[in-house]
């Protein structure tokens, strides 16, 4: 089953600017009769694992299932990979995987059966289809119960079935609906981590939509948080990440007086919390081993040093109070 | 993602024509349906009524048998449009019961437990479910009506000979239309209902009300209005006056109605006529359409709640 190199070479080479973005949203509205479920969505998305997320009837399921051609856009489109969901739908399905929220299965089927039966129907030959069938099962921890009806499963192996049949045919692209639903820590932990190793390999993208902001923080390096519809706002987690290692807080003891007098003179912002805490920006260029000399030099002792950061509920729970933001 | 290598690989191999991906349904259909004993038996039983039909023909051509038996089979059996209509007739009615048994459950049970966006999330249409669901009934009784029918018309033809395969040549179109038009309509049937309904049970109940409770009324209608144009809510019925109409044995006069005077004189004769062909065609082509309908209204990925 290995490639050869290179095509494999191809398939980990990172998402670069001049190619297709992995989904381009092109003011894409969609409304259930009258109802508007989806508001001009814009924005192109280029992460390995994109995080969609947003409270109860935000219209994540929605989106994916637009992009999925379940439901026709009433204004606007969106393509994936450069492919039109209205005009190249078959394209698009034969590069991604999907595994839905709900439960879903085909009754009085093995495992092993029902993700050969969904290889098969991805355009995979019966016997690779077979091969790849167990191969994913394996993958995801179902290599024993193989065998077994899917009825006989409980929540957590049909979890992982849905994910075996939605990688089984080797996707692009991998759609992830609410993967960790209701599953208890341990199968929660062991989902994570799998999403995690496909992240990795390189050979997928995912996005995976959750409500759930510590899934989603875990595993993805964009986000879009969507409300109401719209995008309330979009997030390169790993550009956030690295900005935000430039926030520092401070713990110190001693004169702080001359300790922010050096700082402003090196050319750092700060703001002073209280009479032992401090907040600083550190400029291009300046090291946190610079904070050290300077209170040395000022005779402050430096009780504790973090990186402040936005988590990602901070950026969730301000989209929710804020307005709209778009790409 | 070999197994002993346990890490995610993209699939970078052969992929099947797209034309040919609705087969993979009925194909993978068939290994639930033959788990099934008591149906294999009954589909075996099936076939029963073409071994005693391969059996006459047989009897016609064998001088020895003919006199061992004594019974002159070429003037008590004659084979003709008739007795390849007859037989038709008769793997049609155990095709409806085979259709009843394998049609409900195939689109409800995937209804039932949300399968259809697993279909038609992957480059498979819409169209390419319903073609394969209704590939599962169609193979499965063409295999016990039309094909062997055909088989055994040219096992007579092989008897008789050439001048007999040359004279009848027209049945050949007859015993395929005959036997795909009602397996076509048992197909659309069932995978309509099975569509409406998620419960394998009431589906098959649901079939079965459609062809007998319509036919009830139409014979009832029959009766009030002393006319026989109630045959055209029977599907059967439909059936059989297109079938026979195929064969060249349609006859629209179904019976005479004598009207009589209070001393039991005959005043008049009323001749009772069957629907003309085209409305038994019309009315099928009618129902396939409401059928066709009803499937793309119910076969999606996900109910849109409005």
């Amino acid at each position: 089953m290995a490639l050869p190199a290179t095509v494999q070479e191809d398939l980990i080479r990172p998402q670069s600017v001049n190619d297709p973005p992995v989904i381009d949203l092109h003011g894409l509205s969609v409304a259930f009769g009258r109802r508007p479920i989806l508001k001009n969505l814009r924005g192109d998305l280029r992460g390995r694992a994109i995080g969609l997320l947003g409270p109860n009837g935000a219209g994540k399921t929605t989106l994916i299932h637009t992009l999925l051609g379940f439901h026709p856009p009433s204004a606007g489109t969106a393509q994936i990979f450069g492919y039109d969901i209205i005009d190249q739908a078959k394209q698009i399905k034969s590069l991604i995987g999907y595994m839905p929220e709900r439960d879903s299965f085909i009754a009085k089927m093995t495992a092993v059966h029902f993700v050969r039966l969904m290889g098969e129907l991805s355009g995979l030959p019966p016997e690779a289809a077979l091969e790849r069938a167990h191969e994913a099962l394996f993958y995801v921890g179902l290599g024993e119960s193989r065998y077994r009806k899917l009825e006989t499963y409980s929540l957590g192996m049909k979890q992982l079935a849905k994910l075996a049949q939605a990688i089984v045919h080797g996707p692009k692209l991998i759609f992830l609906d609410e993967p960790t639903n209701g599953l208890d820590p341990p199968a929660r932990l062991r989902m994570i981590k799998l999403i995690r190793e496909i992240r990795d390999s390189g050979q997928a993208h995912i996005l995976l939509s959750s409500h759930l902001l510590v899934d989603v923080e875990e595993c993805c390096d964009e986000i879009l948080i969507l409300r109401d519809g719209q995008i309330a706002v979009y997030c390169n987690l790993e550009e956030e990440r690295k900005s935000n290692r430039k926030f520092l807080m401070l713990e110190t003891r001693g004169d702080q007086k001359k300790f922010v007098e050096a700082l402003a003179n090196l050319g750092c912002e700060y703001a002073i919390s209280s009479d032992t805490r401090l907040k600083v920006v550190l400029q291009e260029g300046i090291e946190v081993r610079d904070l050290y000399r300077l209170a040395a030099e000022t005779g402050v002792q430096l009780r504790r040093l973090s990186y402040k950061r936005d988590s990602l509920e901070d950026i969730f729970l301000k989209a929710m109070e804020n307005g709209y933001g778009g790409l | 993602m070999a197994v002993y290598e346990q890490t995610y690989k993209r699939y970078a191999g052969r992929l099947t024509p797209e034309w040919s991906r609705f087969l993979i349904i009925p194909r993978h259909s068939y290994r639930a349906i033959f788990n099934s004993k008591l149906f294999t038996a009954f589909f075996v039983i099936c076939f029963l009524p073409l071994l005693v039909e391969a059996i006459l023909i047989y009897l016609h051509h064998n001088i020895n048998a003919i006199a061992i038996m004594q019974i002159n089979v070429r003037e008590l059996v004659p084979i003709d449009a008739f007795f390849f209509q007859t037989f038709i007739n008769i793997q049609g009615g155990f095709a409806f019961f085979v259709a009843l048994l394998i049609g409900p459950p195939l689109v409800s049970r995937d209804l039932r437990n949300n399968a259809l966006p697993l279909y038609l999330c992957r480059p498979f249409s819409r169209t390419e479910y319903v073609m394969g669901k209704m590939s599962v009934v169609l193979i499965l009784l063409s295999a016990m009506t039309w094909v062997p029918q055909l088989l055994l018309f040219l096992f007579q033809a092989y008897l008789e000979g050439f001048t007999w395969f040359k004279t009848n040549l027209w049945m050949v179109s007859a015993i395929v239309i005959g036997g795909v038009v009602w397996i076509l309509l048992l197909a659309l049937l069932s995978q309509t209902i099975s569509a409406l309904v998620k419960w394998r049970v009431v589906a098959s109940g649901a079939l079965l009300a459609v062809f007998f409770i319509p036919a009830v009324f139409g014979e009832f209608l029959n009766l009030v209005f002393q006319t026989h144009w109630g045959n055209i809510l029977s599907l059967g019925a439909l059936i059989k006056n297109v079938t026979a109409g195929l064969f060249g044995t349609f006859d629209r006069v179904a019976g005479m109605v004598q009207i009589t005077d209070f001393n039991d004189n005959v005043v008049r004769e009323i001749a009772v006529l069957e629907p003309p062909l085209w409305a038994s065609w019309a009315a099928l082509f009618v129902i396939s359409a409401i059928c066709l309908a009803l499937l793309s209204w119910r076969v999606k990925a996900y109910e849109v709640v409005r």
